[in-house]
């Protein structure tokens, strides 16, 4: 808008409902963030706040029935996503865009040796011959760090972290421009973490790929991110630069994420955690979402349904309390 | 352990299921008995001792005798060259019986289990109906309308059949398809029928292969009972099941007639039987050691 910054995803405005025996779940509504070229967002928030939801609807993978992309938009290189045919879609994913998954576990194939499931994406997206698709998957084993002989191994003969590393190894396989990763250490343990992302960004760089991270780890966001939206109930509560969030988080929602981080200089022996539980998406609260476990909630809280608020340039927040019109600071008059 | 390579030692998959096959002694022997049904198929020339359809009126219903093995029946046709012949057809029968119902039962099977919906229901009601008629019934009905004949046979005892695997293939499915490496293989660009059959069929392949020997053993008892009853393979061609059917007028008199197809009868489907447990324990990883 104001630069002339190359937008590779924008997503305007996305709602996604399941539609399911127990009522509808109201898993993604509203929700906008877009992603630069070469850069990195982070979607953060709780288990079940929509964030696998909605880059699931990116790539259009949602199980219909019960997900139904309602509205919004979905840009990518300029093109609406959900305006494609499945056909269309399908050169798109892997090529274009391509995922990890969660699980390095369960997202192999226990079946087939790993420079076979490697092989496999890159021929289905380019005119090339079984023994190169083999010998280029045997490079990309190198490249993410696993010897060339393993290739011929099946998936349960490596170990949690190596499967990660091939898992990225098929998502990068065709030098896709967006990358998308949920919560790709999740599973891992916190020093195969560290190699693993630090992998991730290496190749991103050399790549020159465009990433959204999926985690709940604000650690990782602060290593990782360029930019950073932080998701509640379905709904982006803020979203900003990686500076803005981290030096001036203003929604009570990411001032509460914060207050969850140990201090390793402070003397307290408790953390402070933000009290209640998510609402069952199939119930929302009224007005604005976070309101019942909101620490300054006000009457007005209740009622009204808080729009995006722009407080600093690129910044915003969906908080009453953001607003110019809000009265009374923090404390609820 | 040599350091040098630094590998350990690895085995497929394949390796790993025959070393706990080998293990099992019925198992194995229930594979040599079928080596040895295999090798009489397939050199039934060579080691009959006579022409299987060869009369000798003099000699008939002779007893088991040092030139007649098994005796001769009512037209003193050598019993035993019989029953190395009837071996070609049993085994024939029991492959591409078990061929047909597998192609059919897997791809209803996995279009149903994948796609769900209207076409899942639409398949397995269809199923059901097939699973409420006996198979027995399901056999005479199809033959009679095709007309008799081995390869009528063959269609009609694979069709009866086809619901077993349908049933196998979409419950493996059912389970399969909610796992990340589909949801995976999608997210790489791939098309349905690539996932199904590059990813979700070769998970399926133990129960199958499994289901698939067991099945050729009651393929050979569904043949001969065909026969029995007159509506499988014609006379004067042999097959363990005729065999049987004209032996039974004879039984008082000379029981061997009965006897020896009767058991070339009990031996395949007991070898298959064997088999068909021992794949089961070795592909089942549960059950190891």
């Amino acid at each position: 808008m104001e630069e002339k910054k190359r937008e590779l995803l924008e997503i305007k405005g996305l709602t996604v409902q399941y539609h399911t025996s127990d009522g509808i779940v109201h898993a993604v509504e509203e929700l906008s963030f877009d992603v630069e070229e070469g850069k990195t967002l982070g979607l953060v928030g709780e288990t079940g706040a929509g964030k696998t939801t909605a880059v699931k609807a990116v790539m259009r993978i949602l199980p219909d029935p019960p997900a139904k992309i309602l509205s919004g938009e979905i840009f990518f290189e300029g093109e609406d996503l959900l305006k494609k045919s499945e056909k269309e879609m399908r050169r798109i994913r892997g090529k274009q865009i391509s995922m990890i998954f969660q699980d390095p576990m369960t997202s192999l194939n226990p079946v087939m040796t790993v420079s076979e499931q490697i092989a496999e994406v890159l021929r289905l997206h380019g005119k090339i011959t079984r023994q190169q698709a083999y010998e280029k998957a045997l490079d990309m084993l190198e490249l993410v760090g696993i010897k060339r002989e393993r290739g011929k191994d099946y998936p349960h003969q490596f170990s949690g972290g190596m499967k990660q590393r091939v898992v990225i190894a098929i998502a990068l396989a065709c030098s896709p421009k967006l990358l998308i990763a949920d919560e790709p250490t999740t599973a891992l343990d916190v020093t195969i973490q560290a190699q693993v992302l630090e992998l991730m960004k290496e190749l991103k760089a050399k790549y020159k790929t465009s990433m959204v991270m999926i985690t709940h780890d604000l650690g990782i966001v602060a290593e990782t991110c360029d930019s950073v939206a932080i998701l509640y109930a379905g709904q982006v509560v803020e979203y900003g630069t990686r500076e803005q969030i981290f030096k001036n988080y203003q929604h009570p929602y990411t001032k509460g994420l914060f207050a969850c981080i140990p201090d390793l200089f402070s003397d307290s022996n408790e953390l402070t955690p933000i009290r209640g539980l998510m609402p069952d998406p199939t119930r929302l609260p009224e007005g604005c979402r976070f309101h019942p476990r909101c620490p300054i909630a006000c009457e007005r809280c209740g009622k009204e349904k808080p729009g995006p608020v722009e407080t600093e340039p690129g910044h915003w927040v969906r908080c009453l309390a953001a607003a110019k019109d809000w009265e009374g600071g923090n404390a609820c008059g | 352990m040599e350091r040098t390579t630094g590998r350990y030692k690895k085995r497929s998959q394949a390796q790993e299921v025959w070393r706990r096959f080998r293990r099992n002694k019925r198992a194995v022997a229930g594979l040599i008995m079928l080596i040895v049904l295999l090798l009489c198929a397939a050199f039934a020339g060579l080691i009959a001792p006579f022409d299987p359809n060869k009369q000798d009126l003099v000699n008939r219903c002779a007893v088991p005798s040092m030139e007649h093995w098994f005796g001769t029946d009512e037209l003193g046709r050598d019993i035993f060259s019989r029953i190395i012949y009837g071996a070609r057809i049993s085994v024939s029968v029991g492959l591409i019986a078990v061929s047909i119902s597998l192609a059919g039962g897997v791809s209803l099977g996995a279009v149903a289990g994948y796609y769900g919906g209207a076409s899942d229901n639409l398949i397995m009601r269809f199923m059901d109906i097939l699973l409420a008629i006996p198979s027995i019934l399901l056999n005479i009905a199809i033959v009679s309308a095709l007309g008799t004949g081995l390869q009528n046979v063959m269609i009609a005892i694979g069709i009866s059949s086809i619901p077993g695997y349908c049933r196998i293939v979409r419950a493996s499915i059912l389970s399969l398809k909610e796992q990340e490496f589909v949801e995976a293989s999608r997210s790489a660009g791939a098309s349905d029928f690539f996932i199904i059959t590059r990813h979700i069929l070769p998970n399926c392949i133990a129960p199958l292969t499994v289901q698939a020997t067991l099945r050729i053993g009651s393929a050979i008892l569904s043949c001969a009972s065909m026969s029995f009853i007159g509506l499988g393979i014609v006379p004067p061609t042999a097959e363990w099941g005729s065999m049987l059917s004209t032996g039974r007028d004879f039984i008082r008199n000379a029981p061997h007639l009965c006897t020896f197809p009767g058991a070339a009868i009990m031996y395949a489907i007991f070898a298959m039987n064997l088999i068909g447990d021992g794949l089961r324990d070795a592909l089942d990883p549960k059950l190891k050691d």
